[in-house]
């Protein structure tokens, strides 16, 4: 990439820049969060979701992911729930 | 009716007193008439950087609590006419400073100046909320580092709900100022680019200020670096800087040392 690497004779340290990008978006994304909303809003609508799957399905709370990124234009809210396999029909019948 | 300026930053030490001495000399430099305001009570350090600190008698706490008057505690510059300084107190409490006395005393400067530059203690307590509340801009002096990022996006969450402005619905008009930023480097990816710190704080950018010798050069001798070295290329970057914020269209270049400049891309200023 850069002309010193050509003839500075020993490998070029791995460019950290993307790393610290990276950390810096997630680390603000959740820090907005905290700011602009009440502080526990995460946590409340985790345990909502829980709450309102739980009465259908037996899960395991551990596996109800809550996430929130804050972007300039637009925001999501991201619910990543697992699910056991086999539940499928009580799914379908809750329903 | 002067424009009231905070340059605050959260972090310490990235140039927030700098900036301060090197756009109000600029300001000054451009026919402005300038007030600089150091609230880093107990700290004071931007009647050092501008040479002025052997005529420091009053200060801003012994004008908030009506000991002196305002015209007695400012110091005019001695190069530049349009240049005043109303330095902090280095021996009060810091809690002698008070909202109330603080909007007094820039409501009073407001009718004879141009610009009120307002220089902010580092961190979030009440000397960098005092700094801020009564401003009209912002200019977020950012280093490209991890920590310095994070704490701009922390002021501007402040800014955008802990000014006067804010509190009346109104927006402060924020702006950020990269400092000590190394294009080599960036160029490496060893340091974090402008175009990434621009999209992570989603605020526009007011200028970039390369790390160069110059800037200590000229605190040593106590003379703004767009005074005491107009040439090199920080004195430069804040001349641009500063023509941008009195509304001129200034290219968005990175002035580099030896070679004259260096276009880095086309970007307008806010």
């Amino acid at each position: 990439m850069s002309m010193f690497r050509l003839f500075a004779g020993r490998p070029a340290a791995p460019a950290t820049a993307p790393i610290a990008r990276e950390r810096l978006q997630i680390l603000l994304a959740h820090e907005r969060g905290l700011r602009d909303h009440k502080p526990d809003l995460l946590m409340l609508l985790r345990e909502e979701i829980l709450a309102a799957v739980s009465r259908h399905v037996a899960l395991d709370p551990d596996k109800v992911i809550v996430r929130m990124e804050r972007g300039k234009n637009v925001s999501t809210l991201e619910v990543d729930v697992e699910l056991p396999n086999g539940l499928e029909p009580a799914l379908a019948v809750a329903s | 009716m002067a424009k009231v300026l905070v340059v605050t930053s959260g972090k310490g030490g990235v140039g927030k007193t700098t900036t301060t001495a090197a756009i109000g000399a600029a300001l000054a430099q451009n026919g402005k008439k300038v007030a600089v305001v150091d609230f880093d009570v107990g700290l004071r350090n931007l009647d050092l950087v501008l040479g002025a600190e052997r005529r420091v008698v009053f200060d801003l706490i012994n004008v908030v609590q009506g000991v002196a008057r305002l015209p007695q505690a400012l110091i005019r510059d001695k190069r530049l006419e349009n240049l005043s300084l109303l330095p902090a107190s280095q021996t009060r409490d810091k809690d002698a400073l008070t909202e109330e006395g603080v909007g007094r005393v820039i409501g009073e400067m407001r009718g004879n100046f141009d610009y009120i530059l307002c220089d902010s203690p580092a961190g979030i307590e009440r000397g960098a909320m005092l700094a801020m509340r009564f401003a009209d801009e912002a200019i977020i002096v950012t280093n490209p580092e991890v920590s310095s990022v994070r704490d701009s996006d922390r002021i501007i969450g402040m800014l955008d709900s802990k000014t006067v402005k804010a509190e009346k619905g109104e927006q402060v008009a924020k702006h950020i100022l990269l400092t000590r930023y190394d294009p080599a480097r960036a160029a490496r990816g060893e340091m974090l680019g402008i175009e990434d710190i621009l999209e992570i704080l989603a605020t526009p950018l007011l200028g970039i200020i390369p790390e160069s010798k110059d800037v200590l050069r000229a605190s040593n001798v106590g003379s703004p670096v767009t005074l005491n070295s107009p040439a090199s290329a920080p004195a430069r970057a804040y001349s641009d800087a500063t023509k941008r914020l009195i509304g001129e269209t200034v290219p968005m270049l990175v002035p580099s040392e030896p070679k004259g400049l260096m276009k880095l891309f086309g970007r307008r200023a806010a």
